[in-house]
């Protein structure tokens, strides 16, 4: 259906919409799937939220207090990926309405958000000829991206781009260990996950110290994060010391261990086939353990263990042997940890979080590929959250065709789309705005005090 | 600081006990013979310390490096002379090696090394003083902070395989001050703020003295082009520039005159005289007709230091990854990045291949075949297989040792790579820094 037939048809539709009381979809309202210019066109013109998105990025900048920066939002770049591959970037807006038309006028197929630059990125030629590199960030969101390939040695159900509820958790894992260990180590707030629309999460830490980080403090982070390093061409991917672990990975280990013998073990079917325990127990540097165990397998594969407890029952024999202490042999202290680790610890894409400059892609933006809205993820109830039922492009369409005429202002909240947005307002943007704003008058009054303690004309 | 000619006027300041933290040049009066011998013998001092640290050497050998070289060459007839001759030394390669972005990186790495061990010896209420000399946000944590965090202390501890002793001192703060301790987790975090012990309180100071030190390079360099260079043509300018050109210096950026080499013979090439990592990745390259970033980036500057031509290049990973992604594709997403490397993009700077320091300590990971297969390729059953395929000559076991600096030489050692003295630049980078390890013994 093309925009205008959706327009044209919305009178035809009121009326059978009564004739459907039983809530079946009308042949009319139904939308075909996909990702395209003109289903985009009313994404953008009806449902993404422009307004919720400047008042985000403006940080409390809005221009009511005489302590806002009102050069902020102007000097954030944003990137517009076009129909044909066209990439814009340095793009940037003084106010919402430029924003909001920007979009939708060239109806960009992606929105990434880079840094707040020194000055206008608009600007920046004139300040690069002077070489003192005065066109630089200074501001930008400490940003995570997880992605579901980088864990493609490690799960069986899908492989490269697709993604299901069984590798999924591995998702909910690395939220359940990286949000807390911002929040309580780092110190940070104002954090937003968002589903990245296809096989991963992003993660946004929005307070003023994160902003105001620098590329060698994120990297910094992004290394206190990382346990797995390594490739097929590798043994041992992850190396933990025979001594304790430091205390964020003893936190994590809990959260891993559960999900691994609780979730992990079972759907990935991790010691059904020879092939796939072998991987495992190419993680033990002990022969005599490794052919032991192989012993007792291959001999199982003529008894009666249901295949629903081979996984758990052949688990609890490696962890059985390997903390039993008998064989004292080095690089064993940790083995289980390590096993556990790698198949369930978060794997960060590094570059992602280290540069400033580093271009992320927006909330709210439509995966080409799946039609899915990057919508915000509640690391509170992070294990609810499903990726096959998050809202299409052609499925929010519907259901504005269903809703008829309304005011235009908020028919996102008659549509699947609504409780993502008054989340992301409820619980991450209201409280940022507010955090902000005291920010900026406590430092405005604390320049106002030292104007006034020193006397200068 | 001033530069005289004349018979020697000793001027005698405040000796401090304390390190120099070198932030503001003194009023010193210097003879010129004395400005250019100072900064000799405190480059031998750096020089020696960039050897120890390209053998691979153990922070605590450095330490012991550090002290004996600076003992060896930093000593002065006059004992009230020996902190003037610390200070003017800095400051005279200061001049040195402000000059290119190259030379202060290294002078800057070497310094803050120097720094660091020397502050290693001092005591703890040396340490500490010079913590407030940088007006570090540091507070000692009270006990009452430190009961609630004393779990997670001594969790840390424990992790270096060390207890925690009872009446431990500890430093409350905020991480982003201590990156290096956050990002290999040898701190205690919580809310925001790291709790450092006292030993890792050098870290902090150090940190502290590089930030400045770097800034204070780039206005020593304004000032040199803009004034100095020109005011001092006949005096000191030529010592300056004579004092930098004695040291090897780590600038392997010159391009050398090679035989080309062409599409049609690469393949002989490759198996014949390639290093092994180089190998690898072509040979995954001919098989997956695709490598990842890191891989195209480490095959493809080696390939261009070789003497392959940047339209040679476009066409051979073109020919490979067009039969992966489609020629359309190959143009527009990786044309750009060969371009780039070749220096006909963006800002233009003609990329040198890595070296062998750099390949070794990369980190490669998942569907990468980048790094070095001495010290990535771990599985044992891998290598047999991987060296099978290639029928290499190498004797011998997968080295164990941590130390980069063997795997260089194992791989030196191959006879496959023997070849390559001829024309390969990555050997003539191993060779280079064979030599300078060499001339050191």
């Amino acid at each position: 259906m093309t925009k205008e037939e959706i327009e044209n048809g919305t009178a035809d539709m009121e009326i059978d919409q009564r004739e459907l009381m039983n809530g079946e979809r009308s042949e009319l309202n139904a939308v075909p799937d996909g990702f395209n210019a003109n289903y985009l066109k009313v994404y953008y013109g009806k449902l993404f939220p422009h307004a919720d998105i400047f008042k985000w990025m403006s940080y409390g900048n809005d221009g009511k207090h005489p302590g806002c920066d009102e050069s902020y939002f102007g000097r954030r770049e944003f990137s517009f990926t076009l129909d044909n591959d066209i990439y814009l970037r340095f793009q940037s807006f003084n106010s919402v309405s430029q924003l909001e038309n920007s979009i939708k006028e060239k109806c960009p197929f992606k929105i990434d958000i880079g840094p707040v630059y020194s000055v206008d990125p608009a600007k920046r030629h004139a300040y690069a000829q002077s070489g003192n590199n005065v066109f630089t960030p200074v501001e930008k969101e400490l940003v995570f991206d997880i992605d579901m390939t980088d864990y493609d040695d490690v799960r069986y159900c899908c492989s490269g781009a697709d993604v299901c509820l069984k590798c999924w958790t591995l998702m909910t894992i690395a939220i359940k260990v990286i949000d807390p260990a911002l929040r309580d180590d780092f110190g940070f707030n104002h954090i937003l996950w968002v589903y990245s629309g296809r096989r991963g999460v992003h993660c946004w830490v929005c307070d003023p110290k994160a902003r105001r980080l620098t590329n060698e403090q994120r990297s910094s982070i992004a290394e206190y994060f990382r346990v797995y390093k390594g490739n097929e061409n590798s043994q041992k991917k992850v190396s933990l010391t025979s001594s304790a672990l430091h205390p964020f990975l003893l936190r994590s280990y809990k959260v891993l261990e559960e999900f691994f013998e609780g979730n992990l073990l079972s759907n990935q079917s991790l010691f059904s086939t020879e092939e796939r325990y072998e991987k495992i127990l190419e993680m033990i540097p002990d022969e005599s353990i490794t052919s032991e165990l192989r012993g007792k397998w291959q001999d199982n594969k003529k008894s009666s263990i249901s295949k629903e407890n081979i996984n758990v029952d052949r688990w609890k024999h490696v962890k059985k042997i390997l903390k039993s202490g008998k064989q004292k042999g080095q690089g064993l202290g940790k083995c289980v940890e390590e096993i556990v680790f790698s198949f369930s610890y978060p794997r960060l894409d590094m570059e992602v979080s280290k540069h400033m400059n580093h271009l992320l892609k927006a909330p709210f933006c439509i995966h080409p590929k799946t039609g899915r809205v990057c919508v915000p993820i509640d690391p509170n109830h992070c294990e609810e959250f499903d990726p096959t039922a998050v809202p299409t492009l052609s499925k929010l369409l519907e259901e504005i065709n269903m809703g008829g005429l309304g005011t235009d202002d908020d028919e996102w909240d008659r549509t699947s789309l609504g409780k993502s947005i008054r989340f992301f307002r409820s619980s991450f943007l209201q409280p940022l705005l507010k955090s902000c704003k005291e920010e900026i008058e406590n430092s405005y009054n604390a320049k106002l005090q030292h104007s006034k303690t020193s006397l200068t004309w | 600081m001033e530069i005289i000619r004349s018979q020697r006027k000793p001027v005698h300041i405040d000796v401090v006990p304390t390190l120099p933290l070198y932030r503001s040049a003194p009023p010193l009066e210097v003879r010129l013979e004395d400005f250019e011998l100072y900064a000799m013998d405190r480059l031998r001092v750096l020089k020696g310390i960039a050897d120890g640290l390209s053998r691979g050497k153990k922070s605590e050998e450095m330490k012991n490096l550090a002290d004996h070289l600076w003992k060896a060459n930093m000593r002065h007839l006059d004992a009230s002379e020996v902190v003037n001759k610390d200070i003017i030394s800095h400051f005279v390669l200061r001049l040195v090696y402000c000059r290119t972005e190259d030379l202060r990186k290294w002078f800057l790495s070497m310094e803050t090394n120097l720094f660091r061990y020397r502050l290693l010896f001092e005591k703890a209420e040396v340490q500490r003083a010079l913590m407030a000399e940088f007006d570090l946000p540091y507070r000692a944590a009270s006990n009452a902070e430190l009961e609630s965090v004393k779990e997670g202390l001594k969790q840390v501890a424990q992790s270096f395989g060390q207890p925690l002793a009872a009446d431990a001192i500890f430093y409350k703060v905020p991480f982003e001050e201590v990156p290096e301790l956050v990002a290999g987790r040898r701190v205690f975090i919580h809310k925001g703020y790291a709790y450092i012990a006292m030993n890792q309180v050098v870290s902090l100071v150090s940190t502290q003295f590089r930030s400045h030190l770097s800034k204070a390079l780039i206005l020593t360099n304004r000032k040199w082009t803009s004034t100095i260079r020109e005011q001092e043509k006949d005096r000191l300018t030529p010592i300056v520039e004579a004092l930098c050109s004695s040291y090897l210096g780590p600038d392997y950026s010159q391009p050398r005159e090679f035989a080309e080499i062409s599409i049609k013979d690469i393949d002989q090439i490759a198996k014949s005289s390639f290093p092994l990592c180089m190998r690898h990745l072509f040979e995954k390259l001919r098989e997956d007709h695709h490598l990842k970033h890191g891989g195209r980036m480490q095959l493809g500057l080696f390939l261009k230091g070789v003497g392959l031509k940047l339209e040679d290049a476009l066409a051979f990973w073109k020919a490979e990854f067009s039969q992966r992604v489609g020629s359309e594709r190959f143009d527009k997403e990786y044309a750009y990045s060969i371009r780039h490397n070749y220096g006909r993009e963006g800002k233009r700077t003609d990329y040198t291949p890595y070296s062998c320091q750099k390949i070794i300590t990369s980190a490669p990971g998942v569907g990468d075949h980048h790094g070095c297969p001495y010290r990535h390729f771990r599985t044992n059953l891998q290598y047999k297989e991987f060296l099978g395929a290639l029928a290499t000559n190498i004797d011998g076991v997968l080295p164990r040792s941590a130390s980069w600096s063997n795997q260089l030489f194992i791989c030196l050692r191959s006879k496959k790579n023997i070849h390559m003295r001829m024309y390969l630049t990555k050997f003539i980078l191993l060779y280079q820094l064979l030599m300078h390890i060499c001339s050191k013994v």
